[in-house]
């Protein structure tokens, strides 16, 4: 499962943080998804709640902030709000819009102690 | 010995053989660094240097000794450990030269007999190399020689893709030559695949004429990720209703510059331009990755 993967990638690399900077506990755990990213933010809240027993991260809470998907159309030559990858524009209709942004998976910060 | 872990598999006896199952015992070993990838035969050690420390930011608040809440930016990519193991494969690359891809598809829609035919018209060209990945099984690894090419299977067990940490590793029990080809065919899935960097040139999708037109539509981060898609078993064409049109139309609407082949591994049908493809990519590619590009 895709997020199980991610959840996985993202523990380590939060446990690499606590050993770079001298944290123990982690209270809240604060991602930016973006919208094209094709990753499902309740797929992540379920498999941080799988995965997190013994690790550094039990007990935080799961903070996920989902930023649109930006898009660029051709036509309008405008930057345009988009949900999938294949919106059309919200515009002008038409199908010539390039996501510019949006598959964004970053941790943002962690509240620690 | 693993020199990248130091698990302890001899994993340049395997050459032969299955790769080494790192893949799957990884999460034993405490990776609490960036470990240096010196693989045997490394030259030089390419990577030296290159860990960089994203959390470093000016928000990057270092408080030392005090038990305190507090709030810290790491602005960091989740896959940021795989990222940074892709950037070490990736100049690897560059600096032997290796053109590689990464073949990522559905299961079973022929990435295998692709290479297979494509190894036994190119391999008197080109030095091949493929590294093979599944969730279990040596078939596709034993293939591949069978077909005249130096392979190494890597296992991802319950995993449903490579990272560029197994492939780092799969390498170190390829004997890679300069100014070779590369092919990695990654685990049949059309979702992680497409978030993992392996260090590649290009990834090519594979997508069969019997799976329907709309896939690129239902898993567009693989479409949006490729350079190429091939569109394979167009044998099998006359006997279906696959709308070729219709299927093309939607990967450009995922992905506008991406380009499509209409194959067949089975007659080999197609299989001219993808080699021409290959020749002038990799040639594009060599000139844009010349050694002194990634010197230190
Ligand atoms: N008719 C026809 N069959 C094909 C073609 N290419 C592959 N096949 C058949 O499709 C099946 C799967 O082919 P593989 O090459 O093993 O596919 P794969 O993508 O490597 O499969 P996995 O590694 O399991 O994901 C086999 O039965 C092949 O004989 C083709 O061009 N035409
Ligand atoms: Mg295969
Ligand atoms: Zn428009
Ligand atoms: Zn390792
Ligand atoms: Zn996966």
């Amino acid at each position: 499962m895709h997020e199980m993967a991610l959840m996985e990638s993202l523990v380590e690399l939060i446990e690499d943080e606590s050993r770079k900077r001298g944290f123990s506990r982690v209270r809240v755990v604060r991602l930016e998804l973006g919208a094209l990213g094709g990753v499902d933010a309740d797929a992540m809240r379920f498999c941080f709640d799988a995965i997190v027993k013994g690790a550094l991260v039990e007990g935080a809470l799961l903070d996920i902030v989902v930023k649109p998907g930006e898009g660029w159309c051709l036509d309008c030559a405008e930057a345009v709000v988009i949900h999938e990858r294949f919106d059309a524009c919200p515009r002008c209709g038409g199908n010539h819009v390039q996501a510019a942004a949006g598959d964004e998976l970053r941790l943002k910060e962690l509240e620690v102690e | 010995m693993c020199t990248v872990c130091g698990c302890g598999t001899s994993s340049l006896e395997q050459k032969e053989a299955q790769g080494h199952e790192h893949a799957s015992t990884h999460r034993h070993h405490d990776h609490d660094h960036f470990h240096e990838h010196s693989h045997d035969g490394d030259k030089a050690s390419i990577i030296e240097g290159a860990t960089v420390d994203f959390g470093a930011g000016p928000a990057g608040a270092h408080v030392t000794g005090l038990s305190q809440e507090r709030i810290i930016r790491i602005e960091r990519d989740i896959l940021a450990k795989n990222n940074d193991y892709a950037a070490r494969n990736r100049a690897r690359f560059a600096q032997t030269r290796i053109f590689t891809l990464n073949l990522v598809s559905s299961p079973g829609s022929g990435k295998t007999s692709l290479l297979v035919r494509t190894i036994e018209e190119l391999r008197g060209r080109f030095p091949i190399r493929v590294i093979e990945g599944d969730q279990q099984t040596a078939n596709d690894a034993d293939r591949i020689r069978r077909a005249g090419a130096p392979a190494v299977q890597i296992n991802t067990g319950k995993g449903c893709h490579l990272d560029a940490h197994m492939v780092g590793h799969g390498l170190e029990t390829l004997k890679l030559e300069e100014g070779g080809l590369l092919f990695i065919e990654n685990v049949g899935n059309l979702v992680c695949p497409a978030a993992f960097d392996l260090g590649e040139a290009h990834k090519v999708v594979v997508l069969s004429v019997t799976e329907g037109e709309d896939k690129p539509l239902k898993y567009p981060q693989m479409f949006a990720a490729s350079n190429l898609m091939l569109l394979n078993k167009a044998d099998l064409l006359p006997h279906l209703d696959f709308d070729v049109g219709e299927c093309v139309a939607n990967a450009l609407r995922i992905n506008p510059d991406i380009q499509t082949l209409l194959v067949s591994a089975k007659t080999g049908e197609g299989l001219t331009a993808f080699y021409a493809w290959l020749e002038s990519h990799a040639a594009r590619w060599a000139r844009a990755n010349t050694p002194t590009a990634v010197a230190e």
